[in-house]
């Protein structure tokens, strides 16, 4: 008889996941139903005064600021990932091409967040070629607003949406195109009503590797926004650090991580009613399929989980 | 629903250094059942893809109903495609693959479903309106690609090997559904494949291509019967091919000294005059294998006057049995080897009684071979034309 020690592979994973993520959301979930301490901490009385302040206008003001920078950037991330991941799957030098992608990651997104603000800086590269041209003699303002933040969290995910978006048009059956031109479809219309449906799940994969850390963004609106793009990541850290209301700090992550894991559940169960056909649909042209799908569908719930939870360790140990 | 002539006229097209067609000309008529054939690599499928409009030619002309074409994209032209793959949208059912085209021109909602279900039911699929693709078989999805092509009405069809992906029974039957299709909806249909059985039996004319040339168009009989070159010779079947000298005529039959065999009686047709260098073919099924020497015969000897009968004494090298038939390889006295195939078609005929090693007696009547090639000349390799 062979043992199928498959479940055992997990361990060392699941060791992982116990100890750096389980077990500070296990605090954060306690820290959230405690009394604030004077100078930070919290004192061992069980309350939900964190939970009530969560209702304060000016939390859901910032709450829904977070949202709207969120679905903007993450729709400009799409609208900028799908060409770039069709000419790559199209392309006859796909590694390469990948490969460029891939390397922006080599440098520290902190080194890379400073190359934007002297980038867009009063007195940064843009500028600079601006008043080189006679084109402003003033400097112009980029940074320390929504926009400037938009903008750099577009470029901080942009890999994260070429690449799944990529992965999915490469298995993309492009006669399936011509079939649609044929029968008298325009090029616009053959992808829509061909080619975005058919990469669904890569959309989807795309939408929630963007969104869901663009949602508890920190570092980016600190470093590039102002007021007007002050977010729940950024409110988050000031409770621990300056306010000194850990208990609050606690439950506004406990209502981030359950706002956008519910986003994230909502989102794929609706895509996911097309998707389960097309996986049969692939399944039936070409065996592996279903593998890899299911392998990237997996994939989507475990990085998006693990990023939601580095948005949230950022901010507590500060 | 009617059918459109086409018409393409040196048509050349590269893809890099690779030179796909080579100044191509044809003219496909209203209604025909037209075949494309050829091996792969020889430009069928590119030459369809032009006529669709999936490619841009490098040079020459394309006209439908003689309304050139040229520029236009694929949407725009009165021109479908069954495509090998079937292409098939997986994400859509059967009935909205097939309702494709009308959507896209806004067809109204009842009509549609009329003329979806109409189409649907000349494929015989209409149980399967609801279906995911993936969920039929390859010969329904073949049933489906052809519905989604003709809901459109187009004046042309175009099939790319639309049933390589079958097995041979399906593929059988997939063929006489094709011909009937054809016969009911009256338009001209472009059938691209490489399967010579194939398209011998469902064509009107066949163009056979080879290395971007189109090599000869002609009925089925015409290709087969009559092959204009070695290649279409050989491509279309078994064939047996002898190289020589015209060395004497006699009326319509000429006397061919070929190498490897000897003396040939061949109906020449004014084809081959003396000192002209030919090649000539012989069905396999046109030669007659037995043990014992048929009366009339000549071998090794000169033509005797009137006499058209073909023998050559061989032994049996390989008897490949198959059934209905044999197909025997021989080895002559003076070297060449022959195919021949043997029907076992009643008790009259015998069993396959003729076994390796046997020594047999091949024989054929001149009026069974023909001249493939001929080149003018007086010497062997061939010499300058006089």
């Amino acid at each position: 008889m062979k043992r199928n020690y498959g479940p055992l592979y997990a361990v060392p994973q699941s060791a992982w996941l116990l100890v750096f993520f389980a077990a500070p959301l296990v605090i954060i979930v306690g820290y959230s139903f405690l009394e604030k301490g004077l100078y930070g901490g919290v004192k061992p009385h069980l309350s939900l005064a964190a939970y009530r302040e969560l209702a304060n206008p000016a939390l859901l003001g910032v709450a829904f600021r977070t949202l709207w920078v969120s679905v903007a950037a993450t729709v400009v991330t799409l609208i900028v990932a799908l060409p770039c991941g069709y000419s790559i799957a199209r392309s006859h030098n796909q590694s390469l091409r990948l490969f460029l992608i891939i390397v922006p990651f080599w440098t520290n997104f902190l080194v890379r967040i400073y190359a934007w603000i002297s980038i867009l800086g009063n007195e940064g590269f843009l500028n600079d070629i601006l008043r080189t041209l006679g084109v402003t003699s003033e400097s112009v303002q980029f940074l320390y607003n929504q926009w400037a933040v938009i903008l750099v969290l577009v470029y901080m995910y942009l890999p994260y949406a070429i690449l799944p978006l990529f992965t999915s048009i490469d298995k993309f059956d492009f006669s399936l195109l011509e079939a649609a031109r044929d029968l008298g479809a325009s090029r616009f219309a053959s992808y829509r009503l061909v080619l975005l449906p058919n990469i669904r799940s890569g959309i989807v994969t795309a939408v929630l590797f963007t969104f869901i850390p663009i949602f508890g963004a920190y570092a980016i609106p600190l470093l590039i926004g102002g007021k007007d793009s002050y977010m729940l990541g950024n409110l988050i850290a000031d409770q621990v650090t300056k306010t000194r209301n850990w208990p609050l700090a606690a439950s506004i992550s406990m209502a981030v991580t359950l706002l956008s894991g519910l986003a994230a559940v909502v989102f794929l169960f609706r895509s996911r009613k097309g998707e389960a056909v097309a996986e049969v649909a692939e399944s039936g042209m070409d065996s592996p399929g279903p593998v890899g799908r299911g392998g990237s569908a997996s994939g989507t719930g475990g990085p998006a989980g693990a990023t939601g939870a580095t948005g949230l360790t950022l901010e507590v140990p500060a | 629903m009617n059918g459109s002539d086409v018409a393409v006229s040196a048509l050349r097209k590269s893809f890099g250094s690779f030179e796909a067609l080579k100044d191509v000309s044809l003219e496909i008529r209203k209604g025909e059942f037209f075949s494309l054939l050829g091996p792969s690599g020889c430009g069928k499928t590119t030459l369809l893809r032009l006529i669709a409009g999936f490619e841009d030619p490098d040079s020459g002309a394309i006209a439908i109903d003689r309304r050139d074409v040229l520029g236009l994209p694929p949407d725009k032209r009165r021109c479908n495609t069954v495509f090998q793959s079937y292409a098939l949208f997986p994400h859509l059912t059967v009935f909205e693959n097939v309702a494709f085209s009308l959507r896209l021109r806004k067809v109204p909602n009842r009509l549609l479903k009329d003329l979806v279900m109409k189409h649907l039911s000349l494929v015989q699929l209409e149980g399967h309106a609801h279906k995911k693709p993936s969920l039929l078989s390859g010969g329904q999805k073949q049933r489906v690609a052809i519905a989604r092509a003709l809901i459109n009405e187009p004046s042309v069809l175009l099939l790319d090997e639309p049933l390589s992906a079958l097995d041979a029974k399906l593929r059988q039957h997939m063929l006489l559904e094709l011909d009937a299709i054809h016969d009911k909806v009256g338009i001209t249909f472009i059938y691209v494949t490489h399967d010579q059985a194939e398209a011998l039996s469902i064509s009107d004319r066949i163009a056979v291509m080879d290395g971007g040339r189109v090599l000869q168009v002609g009925k089925p009989t015409e290709i087969y019967e009559n092959p204009k070159s070695d290649f279409v010779a050989r491509f279309i079947g078994d064939t047996n091919i002898f190289q020589g000298l015209v060395v004497e005529r006699c009326g319509d039959i000429a006397l061919v000294e070929a190498e490897g065999f000897g003396p040939l009686l061949v109906e020449a047709n004014g084809d081959g005059p003396v000192g002209a260098r030919v090649r000539v073919a012989v069905r396999p099924e046109k030669l007659r294998i037995s043990r014992e020497a048929p009366q009339g015969g000549l071998q090794g000897a000169h033509a005797a006057a009137g006499s058209e009968i073909n023998v050559m004494r061989g032994s049996v090298e390989e008897p490949i049995y198959s059934g209905f038939q044999t197909k025997y390889y021989v080895r002559g006295e003076n070297g060449m080897s022959l195919v021949v195939f043997r029907q076992h078609a009643n008790w009259s005929e015998g069993r396959p009684d003729i076994a390796w090693k046997d020594d047999v007696y091949l024989s054929w009547s001149a009026r069974d071979a023909v001249i493939v090639e001929t080149t003018a000349g007086h010497d062997e390799g061939g010499g300058s034309a006089p």
